[in-house]
């Protein structure tokens, strides 16, 4: 890969970084004008309360004067007080990223290899009661509602059966540590992994579908056929590998929609992550905490697109010449 | 005056053309089922939502009014649907809530579409330093991650039906824009477009003439497809929080079977038929959308079958 290429892809993506924090910048302040008013609608306030909250908000001096303090405050990865906790947004969003990189992690893995293995078995017979079987599913986990559904298996697997935890990410008085701990995690993730798992499947599967239907008009297959080779060996060496190549630039575009999708699902579950923190947040409404999670959900979102850019171009070398 | 006469008659060979056209492409429909059955169920939600006023009671939507009827009725005890925490009948709920959803993904979508549709043209058909700005400004839009925007704007904006609207109509539009960019490139190169030129055709005549007419069905099957998204978009938006208070969409309804317990009660009657409405609108609109794209472009029909 050349630098050339690498540096235009790292270029684009610090622009599109740069965009979000300019808009992030307006959207607040200026959109809006008076946050100060805002927060505290119907509440009286004196001129003094009023001029220290402007102050703490930095919403003092020109408008220019406020765009230089935010760059100045987010480069130092200031983002403010959340104003429901009066922590700060960073510590809280800090807390809260490592039970939604699980929760994300886990079941984008999980989504992608059984996407994946149910387009191969569609695709490659099409026509066949799975392929009919696959389309039926896709639909309709597409209808639902993501949290809805996260709603039903909560009924059905938690209220019902009572497999599972009702919600929260593990019992308040347990005791365990270690390996017990992680276990005892563990069956609190069951549930919210499954629906984002679900939710998310059916396109992995779908795309992995006609990109092996495309595959198999390929040259390069018909020669293996008529070198001999048995079927299975045709499918695992010659037409999977090379029509996997979709589907790693769908993580990346699905991974901003698994994260919208986490922010319902996790307040469902009330799974401890940034998802439930945006739950909170809204209900408050805590303005600060809502501008430092929009950052950090594009900041990933912007940083993931570079990666499957970088990953696509390496895989696939046609990409790189254009 | 014998030139009047050939642009009648060119123009009447034009609709006779447009007509013959039309034809085909609902014959075309008629043959799909799946799109068939998306148009039922359509036609019947939409009976539905409009007939509100004859088949249900607004005032049942308001708690103050309902103070007769039993809280958490199970449907045999309070026909059809049974009634919520607050003793509010679910069916009128729900007649009432089809109204708002589909208002919110109609007309979201419609701003999706105008948006989506003129920074198309205009960054396919001009292209240059325009285009370029246009299409960086869209592909700006498609990164930032749909719901966290959609949130924050509609925090700041505050909860109402209308910013709902505005909130699922400009941040759902960049699709769209590629989309008919893509297909605006490809017709500028047809040859009727150069022979129109060679004639001496403005830009403006050329733009109205063969560009947005040859791109409008795209822009339709694409409107289909758009309106399931809104009204998924809505229903979220509205589960966290940031629908409309007064007049409750199925989100909405969702939001509040779940804050008050329905699911501990497992009031079944409550957390089903709105999550159903959606699933059945959603299924309607797509199935629609799937089978306009395969009228409009066969190349399709051999790929997805």
């Amino acid at each position: 890969m050349s630098f050339r290429f690498v540096a235009g892809k790292v270029l684009g993506a610090l622009g599109t970084l740069a965009f979000v924090i300019v808009f992030n910048f307006f959207l607040f302040r200026v959109v809006e004008g008076n946050p100060v008013g805002v927060l505290f609608r119907g509440r009286s306030l004196t001129d003094a309360q009023r001029a220290a909250l402007k102050h703490q908000f930095g919403l003092d001096g020109s408008k220019l004067d406020q765009f230089w303090q935010y760059l100045v405050q987010l480069a130092h990865l200031n983002l403010g007080r959340s104003y429901e906790t009066n922590g700060t947004v960073f510590s809280e969003i800090a807390h809260a990223a490592w039970p939604t990189v699980v929760l994300v992690g886990l079941s984008t893995l999980l989504s992608t290899v059984f996407g994946v293995w149910m387009g191969i078995v569609a695709g490659w017979r099409r026509g066949s009661v799975r392929d009919h079987g696959l389309t039926t599913f896709t639909m309709a986990t597409y209808a639902m509602p993501d949290f809805w559904l996260g709603m039903l298996l909560l009924i059905v697997f938690a209220v019902i059966l009572g497999w599972f935890p009702i919600g929260g990410m593990e019992d308040p008085a347990s005791t365990a540590t270690g390996l017990a701990k992680v276990v005892e995690q563990a069956h609190y993730l069951v549930l919210p992994c499954a629906t984002l798992t679900l939710a998310y499947l059916g396109e992995y599967a779908i795309v992995m579908r006609s990109s092996l239907i495309d595959v198999k008009q390929e040259d390069y297959l018909v020669l293996a056929r008529a070198k001999g080779l048995r079927d299975a060996l045709v499918r695992r060496r010659h037409a999977v590998p090379n029509a996997l190549l979709p589907i790693v630039t769908l993580i990346a575009i699905n991974f901003g929609f698994v994260l919208s999708g986490a922010i319902a699902v996790e307040s469902i579950y009330s799974w401890p992550g940034l998802g439930l923190l945006t739950y909170h947040a809204i209900r408050a409404p805590d303005l600060p905490m809502l501008q430092g999670l929009f950052l950090v959900f594009s900041a990933s979102v912007i940083f993931f697109n570079l990666a499957a850019d970088l990953a696509y171009a390496y895989l696939d070398p046609r990409v790189r010449t254009t | 005056m014998s030139a009047v006469a050939a642009a009648g008659g060119a123009r009447r060979i034009a609709w006779s053309r447009r007509r013959r056209a039309l034809g085909r492409a609902l014959r075309d429909f008629g043959r799909s089922p799946s799109g068939l059955i998306g148009l039922g169920i359509l036609v019947l939600v939409v009976a539905f939502a409009l007939a509100a006023p004859l088949i249900a009671n607004h005032d049942n939507l308001d708690p103050s009014k309902t103070l007769d009827t039993p809280l958490w009725a199970s449907p045999s005890h309070h026909p059809p649907l049974g009634t919520d925490s607050e003793g509010r009948p679910i069916w009128d709920q729900l007649v009432y809530g089809a109204r708002i959803s589909l208002l919110v993904g109609l007309a979201a979508t419609f701003i999706s579409m105008v948006i989506g549709s003129a920074v198309g043209i205009v960054a396919g058909f001009y292209g240059g330093w325009v285009g370029s700005v246009l299409m960086r400004l869209t592909e700006w839009f498609l990164v930032i991650p749909f719901l966290p925007l959609a949130i924050v704007l509609a925090a700041i904006l505050g909860p109402n039906v209308r910013n709902v609207i505005i909130v699922i109509g400009i941040t759902s539009w960049p699709a769209t824009a590629r989309v008919i960019r893509a297909q605006v490139l490809s017709l500028k190169e047809r040859l009727y477009v150069e022979r129109s030129r060679a004639l001496g055709a403005s830009n403006r005549h050329v733009m109205w003439r063969h560009i947005v007419p040859n791109v409008s069905p795209l822009i339709l099957a694409n409107t289909t497809l758009t309106v399931p998204i809104a009204i998924l978009s809505e229903s979220t938006l509205s589960f966290l929080g940031l629908g409309d208070q007064q007049n409750p969409s199925w989100g909405r309804m969702l939001d509040e079977a779940f804050s008050n317990g329905a699911i501990g009660q497992n009031a079944w009657w409550w957390y089903l038929p709105p999550g159903i409405g959606i699933v059945l609108v959603v299924l309607g609109f797509t199935f629609v959308g799937h089978a306009l794209e395969e009228v409009l472009d066969p190349r399709l029909r051999e790929r997805r079958s």
